[in-house]
């Protein structure tokens, strides 16, 4: 994040200084991410021997790039989650639940009236409605993240099967279809949202006092607490904030399917919770990146779509995602254990 | 029981050394301990005794000096040499597994087992024998250990030593945590095991106990043997005090220019108290005075000041600052009213250790900083390096890991961010913890300048020659309650100590 700094000073600190500086240019933060741009171009490099021009087409560009930009948004909120030392598990079923919500009879009569924006703005306040429960029940009930999410998991799945009656609940809005189909500048809709989410998210969390304190509160919860910082209430914001994500990734969902279901997002907080940790975000908070998580989405969506290319099957991909999770996770660890040893 | 001059002492240990870095904990400690004696080791917080016990324990290596059992020269190397050699150690933190049972936990480590599977009822009656032969058959071999009382739990730690075949038990105040009765149990065990020939390394700051059941003594002195194998009976209170204060190392106390008759009041607590803990504390803070309190740990000296701060919501009294009353258990209402804390464990309480360290300074105002929301970075920097150049911050560069620096750096850097902050009061719970010897002046130092631009200080501290030597009030806190209050020149170390350890007032 900041540059080495020029001019040590000029005293015997300043071998401590090199000790502790890693010569490497894959030391730091800003190490990390060439470190995952390489392991990115590396794949892309394998996409284009073995795909070809298959691989290495704009269209297929698209392609990835569209398939990354939902579970980007959800990563882009669980990297604040993680960041403040928390976990959110279910951002994938909120998803779906937004999805069906904004698809029930009654918002889709009241779009037709209005405005199919209706149908956005309903996804996104109950995707922020329900990550505030999980944030009251974290902060204020003092109950671990993991179980709270965990709960939150089963509980917005199970609205969405009651709302829908698990029935698939098409769009009726020929508007709101069109604006999802809009490509500007070749662009799918869907890419500009991503790219504008994770933009703001960059800004939100480096650049912004909301960030300072995510990122203090994940290093020492008890340190933020005692230097004055509301601990509980910016938890709270956390997790509304995550539950918004899940609105607007639930909104996109709707635009790339035409359809709400409780089906939707499955599995995806994990997916979401892996791109965020390949990317270099600290598990146990303290650390986090935007630019990694968008990094980390685009490595196993390329991957995948290298492996679809190839012909390999889904259980194989499987697989590859397990032991990349693995690698990333041990390597961050090695990076951990190097900072505290000096 | 043994009297008398020990021919052949069980545990010898010959000219400890243990040097850390940039601080020597230990500079020459001799102790003979004899099977069957409670040998007492005396001395102020810092003098080297935990040290001491965590080399005995195998958890430090001696930097020099000789230990000997049975005459034989023994090393240990790592804790479990500690416990294969028969030295076992109970910590203040019993070191005991909540959620297994007693015979689990006994054997925790050396498990009773055959082929990988554990003899359970074998591990049972051993422990039903080991619970006897502690006089307390009782506790039955399942119980589970988290619903045992403190006292239970320590006599799981016994029982524990004694599967191990221990033949030194070093207990770290042990009664710390038990109430009357329980302690008086406690004496009952250990006299039971000094007569299988056991010998108990006892440590302990109340003289009361030491008198009870206390052999020998030991005293140490900055990290130095002062008194050797005193006997108990003979010795008297006075003496035995003044070689814990001795000469002290001279640390530079700064001038105290003397508080102004009229300078208003910054700080007022009256009445305050906290259930279990402690009740009916009052005291005013000026501005430009430094209020101590002394008192051992468990006093409530730091709960005190965390209740001021409202890290605890008090249960009774008012704290009001320069005349308005301050809303209970808010820190955040604390800190924009002009309070400050820096906390007794720094690292855990105080900094986000990978955080740079401007961003540790700033961690209280950077959202003043931050017009709507916007952190200014260039403005926190600043404001940090102008810090860091005030209070002589080494290494001066702000922006490394807060975690590179010293002790006493880091506790400037926590100084720092009630500077930056404006703070009117401010409260430090043992400010020079972890702070080498040569840079405690420099914080002494600065705290009274700080005091002398016109901030209310209050300074908890258990060197007591540090309360004395820097505040202008003390107050002697002791089991919850304040027991003496007053200028620091009208109080001297001994009383204090008097005061903390017997618990009588004066």
């Amino acid at each position: 994040m900041t540059e080495p700094t020029a001019a040590p000073p000029a005293d015997k600190e300043i071998k401590n200084e090199s000790r502790t500086r890693l010569p490497s240019m894959f030391s730091g933060a800003a190490g990390r991410n060439v470190g995952l741009v390489l392991a990115l171009v590396l794949i892309c490099v394998v996409g284009v021997i073995t795909g070809g021009g298959r691989f290495a087409s704009i269209d297929n560009l698209m392609v990835v790039l569209r398939l990354a930009s939902v579970i980007g948004v959800l990563a882009i909120g669980m990297t604040f989650v993680i960041t403040s030392g928390g976990i959110d598990l279910s951002v994938g079923s909120v998803m779906g639940l937004t999805t069906v919500w904004a698809t029930t009879w009654a918002t889709q009569a009241m779009a037709e009236d209005l405005h199919w924006g209706v149908m956005v703005f309903t996804a996104m306040v109950v995707g922020t409605v329900a990550g505030l429960v999980n944030g009251v029940i974290i902060a204020y009930g003092r109950v671990v993240p993991f179980i709270t999410t965990l709960a939150m998991l089963a509980a917005a799945r199970g609205l969405a099967e009651m709302i829908s009656n698990r029935q698939t609940q098409r769009v009726q809005s020929d508007a709101f279809i069109e604006f999802f189909r809009l490509e500007p500048l070749g662009v799918p809709i869907l890419v500009w949202v991503f790219a504008a989410v994770a933009v703001a998210g960059w800004f939100l969390l480096n650049r912004t006092t909301f960030g300072r304190r995510t990122v203090a509160i994940g290093g020492n919860a008890e340190a933020s607490r005692l230097a004055g910082i509301k601990v509980q209430r910016h938890t709270l914001y956390i997790y509304g904030l995550a539950g918004l994500t899940a609105g607007i990734a639930g909104a996109m969902m709707l635009g790339r399917t035409t359809a709400g279901t409780s089906t939707h997002g499955m599995l995806w907080e994990l997916e979401a919770i892996a791109a965020v940790v390949v990317g270099g975000t600290l598990l146990i908070g303290g650390r986090g990146t935007i630019v990694g998580t968008v990094v980390g989405v685009l490595i196993f969506t390329v991957l995948t779509n290298v492996f679809t290319i190839n012909n390999m099957s889904t259980s194989a991909q499987l697989v590859a995602k397990g032991a990349i999770i693995v690698a990333a996770v041990l390597l961050q660890q090695r990076f951990a254990n190097r900072s505290k040893s000096t | 029981m043994v009297t008398g001059d020990p021919t052949a002492p069980l545990l010898q240990m010959h000219g400890i050394v243990k040097h850390f870095p940039g601080a020597k904990a230990l500079d020459g400690v001799d102790l003979d301990v004899v099977a069957g004696e409670v040998h007492c080791l005396l001395g102020q917080n810092g003098a080297g005794k935990s040290t001491l016990i965590k080399v005995l324990a195998g958890a430090h290596q001696p930097t020099a000096g000789t230990i000997r059992l049975d005459g034989e020269q023994i090393r240990i190397p790592h804790p479990v040499a500690a416990l294969e050699h028969g030295i076992a150690t109970m910590y203040q933190e019993l070191d005991v597994v909540d959620g297994l049972t007693v015979a689990e936990n006994i054997y925790l480590g050396h498990e009773l087992a055959s082929a990988g599977f554990t003899q359970r009822r074998e591990a049972a009656g051993h422990t039903r024998r080991l619970m006897e032969r502690l006089g307390h058959p009782e506790i039955g071999p399942h119980r589970e250990v988290g619903t045992l009382s403190a006292a239970g739990k320590q006599i799981v730690s016994m029982a524990r030593a004694l599967s191990r075949d221990a033949r030194v038990i070093v207990m770290d105040e042990p009664s710390a945590v038990l109430d009357s009765g329980e302690v008086d149990n406690l004496f009952r065990v250990v006299e039971e095991l000094t007569g299988q020939g056991i010998a108990i390394i006892y440590i302990s700051h109340r003289l009361e106990e030491i008198r009870r059941i206390g052999d020998r003594i030991t005293v140490l002195k900055d990290g130095m043997t002062v008194g050797r194998n005193l006997p108990v009976a003979s010795t008297s209170t006075d003496e035995l005090i003044k070689l814990m204060t001795g000469k002290n190392v001279e640390y530079a106390f700064p001038e105290r220019p003397g508080v102004p008759r009229d300078a208003p009041v910054r700080l007022e607590v009256e009445g305050l108290g906290l259930a279990n803990t402690f009740r009916d504390v009052s005291f005013t803070v000026r501005a430009g005075e430094i209020v101590g309190l002394a008192g051992l740990v468990g006093s409530g000296r730091s709960e005190i000041l965390e209740t001021v701060y409202g890290a605890r919501r008090a249960t009774a009294g008012r704290i009001t600052l320069d005349g308005r009353s301050l809303r209970r258990g808010s820190v955040a209402a604390a800190v924009s009213a002009g309070i400050g804390l820096a906390p007794e464990e720094r690292k855990s309480q105080g900094l986000v250790l990978d955080e740079p360290v401007y961003r540790n300074v700033t961690l209280a105002s950077f959202a003043r900083m931050a017009p709507a929301g916007w952190l200014d970075e260039r403005a926190e920097k600043k404001a940090a390096r102008e810090q860091a150049t005030a209070l002589d911050l080494r290494p001066r560069d702000v922006e490394r890991a807060i975690r590179t620096l010293s002790g006493g750096n880091q506790q400037k850097a926590m100084l720092a961010r009630w500077l930056v902050h404006g703070c009117d009061v401010l409260l430090l719970d043992e400010p020079t913890r972890g702070v080498d010897v040569g840079a405690r002046s420099e914080i002494y130092a600065l705290i009274r300048r700080l005091a002398d631009a016109g901030t209310a200080v209050v300074v908890v501290s258990s060197e007591i020659p540090e309360v004395l030597g820097l505040a202008d009030q003390v107050l002697v806190v002791s089991d919850g309650r304040v027991v003496r209050s007053g200028p620091a020149q009208e109080i001297d170390e001994h009383q204090v100590l008097d005061l903390v350890m017997e618990g009588t007032s004066a």
